[in-house]
Order: C-alpha cells, then structure tokens, then sequence
C-alpha cells in the first residue's frame, strides 16, 4: 500500500526541486537575453561577447583554476547572507565585514611573527590568522544583531552605515599604521604575510588554493547548522515568525545577534580566505563589490547553502571570463554588473518569470525581510 | 518632532560649529566661521533633505524606498551626460545645457523610481529587496556606460571625458549689501560689516540648494494641509479604509513614489551638477541611506527630516572648514583633522539615531506592506 505513495512523493519531491530550479534558470536565461540586447544597443556583437565570457571562464585549465579562484569568496559572501536571511535578517554589511576580516588577517599574518620573533609553523600561525579575521567579521556582523535584537534599529541601514565605517577604517590602515614601508611601494597596501600565514595551492601551477576546498566545506557546515542542529532550527525559526518563537521558549533576541555575527563571521572569512590563499596581503579596494554581489548569489541561490554554492560559481565565471570578453571585443567588464542585476530583478521578482514563461508558483512564499517598523 | 529631538538636533549642531569657532577663532572673527559653517552646512546638506523627501514621499504612502541611494547616482549620471550632451555634441550654451540635465536627472529618478513602484506594488516584490536591485542596477549600469562612452575610442565622444559646461551658477539675495546699507546708516563700525559679511556667505547658494528648502517646506504644506497629503497618509496609515472609502490605493502609490522619484532625481543632479563638474562610479557615497536615517529621525515628516538632514551636513561642513584651520590645530589634535576620524560622524550618527535613545519613531503602519485587496 505504502509504496506507490511512496513513489508519488518522490515524483512530487522531483517535480519541485525542478520547479525551483526552473525560475532561477529563467531568470538567468531572461537577464543573458536583455543584456545581450544591451550590447547590441552600445554597438558589440552579443554572440562575440558571450563567446568570449565563455572563452575566459572555462575555456582552459587555468580559466577553470581561475573560476574557482573567484567563486571562493562568493561562496563565504553569499553563504553570509543567506544565513541571515534564513533568520530574517537582511546583511548588507558583507562588504565591510569583509574588508575588516581580511585586514586583520592581513595585520596578524605579517606582525605577529615579527613580533613573536622566528618563523611561526603553518599548524600554528594559519589558525591564528584566519581566527583573528573571523573574530573581527563576527563582532562586526554580531553589532548590527545585537542593535536590532535590543533597541529595534534596522539592521539594512546599520549594516550600510558599519560598511562606510569600516571602509574608513581599513583606508586610514592602509594608509597609515599598517603600510607596507617598502621604499618602492606607493599603493595603500599592506606587506606580505609570513609563509607561516599562507593557504597552499592545490596545484603547482595554478592559482587555485585550498580555500576554494574550505568553502565547499563551509557551505556543507551551514546545511548541516540549519537543518541538523538545535540551533538551526532556532535560527529558522525565529526568520520564520519572530513571535511564535518568542513563544515557544526561543531566545529570540541572543539568536537574532548570534545569527548576525555568524554572518558577519562568513564574510569575514571571505576576506581571511582572499589574503591567506590568494594576495598574502590586503589591499584598498580589492574587495570592492563583494558584499553587492553576494547578496544576489544568495537570492538566486534560493538561501541554500547548494544553491549559493552554484550561484557563486555562475557569478565567478562571469566575473573572471568578462576580462577575455573584454579583451576580445572592447564591451567593458561592467556590462557583468548590469546581468548580474537583472538576473536580481528577475529572481525577485519572479512573477515577472511566472508571468513570462506562464510557470506556476508551487509552495509557500518565502518572507525575507520585513518592513522598517522594528 | 517633539522637543527632545529638536535640542539634540539643535545641541549636536552647537557642538559641530562650536569646535571650528574654538580652532579658528584666532585667525578669523566667529561670526563668519559661523556664516562660513552654515552656508557649507545648507549646501552639503541638499542631497540629504531632497533624499530625505523623496522618503517621506514614498514611506508616507507605505513604499519603503532603500534604492534612493541608487536612484541619486543614476540621475547624477544621466544628468551630467545630458548636460554634456547639449554642451559637446548640440552645441548649447553652458546654462541651458545644465538646465537641461538637471530634467534629465530628475526624469531619471523618476524612472527607476517608477521601476521601484512597478516592482513593489503590482509585483508585491519584498521592498527591501526591490530597493537592492534598484542600487545595484545603478551600479551596474552607470559604471557600464561611464566606460563604454568616456573610455572607448569609438563612442560618441572618442574615449575622452568631454569638458563639462560646469556648474550651476551661485544665486546671490542682496542680503550683504542691504546689511552693509544699514551699517552705513548706523555708523560703519567694522563689527556691522563683518556681520554684513557672514550673513552674506549664507545667502549666496546655488539653485538646487534653495529649491530644496523650499520642497521642505511645500511638501510639509502638501502632506498636512492638502487633500491629496491626506490620502498619501490614509493610504501609507490603512490602505484598506482608504480604499473602501473610494481612494485608489495603487494609484495613490505609484505617483507618490515616482514623486519621491523626482526629488532624488534631484539630489542626483546636486552632485554632477551642482557640487562639481564631472562623474565617479559610486560618487553618492551612501548619502541616500543617510537620508532615509534622516527620515526615519525625523519622524517621517518633512521639517524633521530636514533638521536630520542639517545635522548629518553640518558634521560633513565641520571636516571643509576645519582645513582652511589646518595650521591652528594643536599637535595632539592633528589626529581628528583626519577625514578617516571626522568622516565617520554622520555614519556613526545615524547609528546612534536609530537606536531610539533620542526617542522611538513611529513608521507610517502599512510602511513596506504590498496592498492586497
């Protein structure tokens, strides 16, 4: 008896996880399609420019090495906001967190070892490093929670605001206290750090580095938290109806802060990642976009950690595959931007899709944020 | 606004003109420190309060707008390439050019203001969300042009930024010279003609400066005194009882929100326009976010967001005075003449705004709520 019910629920189970992935692939789909017409508009050849993209992205081992390079800070970023969106909160503050964290990395990375005074182990300084830059990302991303759990302040404008401070901080850093005092150094940099502080890469010669490996596990831990641990279903919880968890006993405004500062920890470790696997130090600017970004891998990724995983890996071979594009046919990299944006439009508003496509809704609506009210 | 909110204001203000008058009272009379301050305060503070109003625009009648940050950098971008466009291309005279591009900006707003009502209100899409996308396409959209017209050789303009036809001129009241003619009459001490002088600093401001003063004020009349303020209010407070009592509630919306469109259209234009020549990628610098803290201060009415408005550019007035200064800042202080220190006064102002210490705020009750019939 059981089992052909058994079976209709598969085929039902199949039917949405296919419906789920249909508006995000016309969303992709539609955005490709307007921003072609874009191209066409300022005077490219569409099919050149997308060729190219492709060219760049996957088009050789290294392209592909190159991809991953770029989808591994996606990955942490927009795992950072999905997480808060699965507890109902709104993290535009990726950017600053992320800044921060990869300062502090920066800093540790090359001071503690001179401070110290000899060469430090990877066993001992790495860990170091990364937990200094996580430290920081938490505690900015756990301000922001912890203002909106107590006083009602809403965490889009604080974030917003704790971006342009921390931007300002890290600048005056950069530029001061923390510049690498190299003779020949004229840029807002920091130095090098120690070897004691470095990401290995996983292949001689390419770019790509353990840290790529880390945000795949990194996406497998945030699943595993929201949907294996008591704290997760916490966290879900109180993103779902802040009241009725109130009620059954939950610790709303504790989980509300923890929950920021975890995201905050992410983007935090986004930054961590980009200076101990990749540029061995910080630089003004580099990160510029990361927090924009991720917000929309996050939405496209529907909050789950799978899909953030997929979505950061299509934002990082666009991303990476532009500069061949632009190489190849003069289109400005920024045109990523303007996709990138309406694949946003497109996936938040997916009636625009359902409406286009006749595709229908299937499940409930998910509430991700609320309005200013506090 | 209740009084508490108007002595912080007015307090904080004190403290920000306080600190110049005290480093630069040696080098010039207070009075025109104080002229100075307040003439850069009005002039920085105008894309804040047209921010501002475009806010209660759209937060009155229950749109909650996060994309005027957006809309201000997209209007600061098609304003000045319309500017520029008549200066270069049509061959206009500088003013008309300029008047020209501030309609374009305005038009501009008006037009990702119009995306933002289509997605909120038929789409019901999550305002915050929608307010994102707006940000991030004016991202995307002005950096892709700036390029593609300014740094490509076979755009219109050969890859060269073209020369701007600079800015809007300065609009002098005769308020100097009417207080010089009484100084005249009363018997031309120096004291008159330096207050002469200072009073005179404060009414010299550029056009968009003084039409946003006095959008304060209309709309402040617009909201409280009209028929159609009263259905904005009805319509952001219990669309249901609007409706029910024959008030078009998405129609009330839409025009709200591309009336709010407008004036951050405007606010754009201060910046390519008003303020300086030309364009930067991502030149608003978060001055729309600033303005929504400033709405939510102000308690979603025009006035006080305005003062809000004046508080955030009255700390950005005290970092431009404070250079002509530099030299008579004692060594131990030389650290808070460093943007990176007095940068950070309107950001972590609005922060300590928001937490309601200086009193709760009550948003408009359907504020960020799709209308369901």
């Amino acid at each position: 008896m059981s089992e052909p019910v058994e079976k209709e629920n598969k085929g039902q189970a199949l039917k949405s996880v296919l419906n789920s992935l249909m508006v995000p692939a016309l969303a992709i789909i539609t955005a490709t399609i307007v921003g072609g017409i874009v191209i066409a508009v300022v005077g490219g050849n569409p099919f050149a420019a997308y060729s190219g993209l492709l060219q760049g992205a996957f088009g050789s081992v290294k392209a592909i090495s190159e991809t991953a390079v770029w989808a591994t800070p996606y990955i942490f970023a927009g795992l950072a906001v999905a997480l808060a969106f699965k507890g109902g909160l709104f993290n535009i503050g990726g950017e600053g967190q992320l800044a921060l964290g990869a300062t502090t990395a920066a800093f540790v990375g090359y001071a503690l070892p001179a401070w110290v005074g000899y060469e430090m182990p990877t066993i001992v300084l790495l860990p170091i490093t990364i937990g200094a830059g996580i430290m920081v990302g938490f505690i900015w991303g756990a301000i922001p929670g912890a203002l909106k759990a107590f006083t009602g302040a809403h965490e889009v404008i604080n974030t917003i605001m704790m971006n342009y401070i921390a931007l300002n901080i890290v600048s005056f850093l950069m530029n001061g206290p923390i510049k690498d005092k190299d003779p020949l150094n004229v840029i807002a940099r920091s130095p090098l750090i120690a070897e004691g502080a470095r990401i290995a890469p996983i292949f001689d010669n390419l770019r790509v580095h353990w840290g790529f490996v880390l945000a795949l596990l990194a996406a497998a831990f945030v699943w595993w938290l929201l949907w294996k641990t008591t704290l997760g279903y916490e966290i879900r919880t109180v993103g779902a109806n802040p009241d009725a968890a109130k009620y059954a006993g939950i610790n709303v405004k504790k989980i509300m802060t923890f929950t920021m500062g975890l995201s905050g920890l992410l983007a935090g470790l986004a930054g961590t990642i980009e200076v101990t696997g990749l540029n061995y130090r910080h630089e003004l600017g580099f990160s510029s976009g990361y927090g924009f970004d991720a917000i929309a891998i996050a939405l496209l990724g529907k909050n789950h950690p799978g899909g953030v995983v997929m979505a950061a890996i299509l934002f990082a071979a666009m991303r990476n595959g532009a500069t061949r594009m632009q190489f190849l046919t003069q289109i400005p990299v920024d045109i990523i931007s303007v996709i990138q944006a309406l694949i946003l439009l497109f996936i938040a508003a997916d009636s625009i899709i359902r409406y286009i496509y006749r595709v229908r809704q299937s499940g409930e609506k998910v509430v991700l944020t609320r309005g200013w009210g506090g | 606004m209740d009084w508490k909110r108007f002595s912080f204001i007015g307090v904080i203000i004190a403290v920000l003109f306080g600190t110049v008058v005290l480093v630069g009272y040696k080098a010039e009379p207070p009075i025109l420190i104080i002229g100075s301050m307040l003439a850069t305060t009005i002039a920085v503070a105008t894309p804040l309060s047209l921010g501002a109003l475009s806010g209660v625009f759209c937060e009155r009648s229950g749109v909650v707008n996060i994309g005027i940050e957006g809309m201000m950098l997209a209007a600061a971008f098609f304003g000045w390439l319309g500017s520029i466009y008549m200066n270069t291309i049509f061959g206009f005279p500088a003013l008309p050019s300029l008047l020209i591009g501030v309609l374009v900006a305005i038009l501009t707003g008006g037009l990702f203001a119009l995306l933002h009502a289509w997605l909120s209100i038929t789409f019901k899409v999550d305002q915050i969300i929608g307010g994102t996308v707006i940000n991030i396409l004016a991202v995307g959209i002005t950096g892709f042009l700036n390029r593609q017209l300014f740094f490509d050789k076979n755009s219109i303009f050969q890859g060269n930024v073209p020369h701007a036809p600079g800015v809007l001129p300065i609009i002098v009241f005769p308020v100097k010279n009417f207080i010089e003619w009484i100084c005249g009459l009363t018997g031309e001490s120096e004291a008159c003609y330096i207050t002469a002088n200072a009073f005179g600093k404060v009414f010299e401001q550029k056009p968009i400066a003084i039409f946003a003063i006095i959008f304060v004020f209309v709309t402040h009349y617009i909201l409280f005194n009209t028929r159609w303020g009263l259905r904005m209010r009805a319509v952001g407070e219990h669309p249901k009882a609007a409706d029910t009592v024959g008030i078009n509630v998405i129609r009330t919306r839409y025009i709200n929100v591309v009336i709010g469109g407008f004036f951050a259209g405007l606010a754009g234009a201060y910046f390519t326009l008003e303020s300086v020549p030309s364009f930067e990628p991502l030149m608003t610098n978060g001055r729309g976010f600033i303005s929504l803290a400033a709405v939510i201060f102000g308690n979603w009415t025009p006035i006080g967001a305005w003062a809000a408005s004046l508080v955030f550019g009255a700390s950005q007035a005290l970092q431009i005075n404070l250079q002509f200064f530099r030299e008579l800042i004692p060594a131990e202080w030389a650290f808070f003449q460093n943007s990176y220190a007095v940068g950070q006064i309107p950001y972590i102002l609005t922060m300590i705004i928001l937490t309601g210490i200086i009193g709760k705020t009550t948003s408009p009750a359907a504020n960020g709520q799709p209308y369901d019939k």
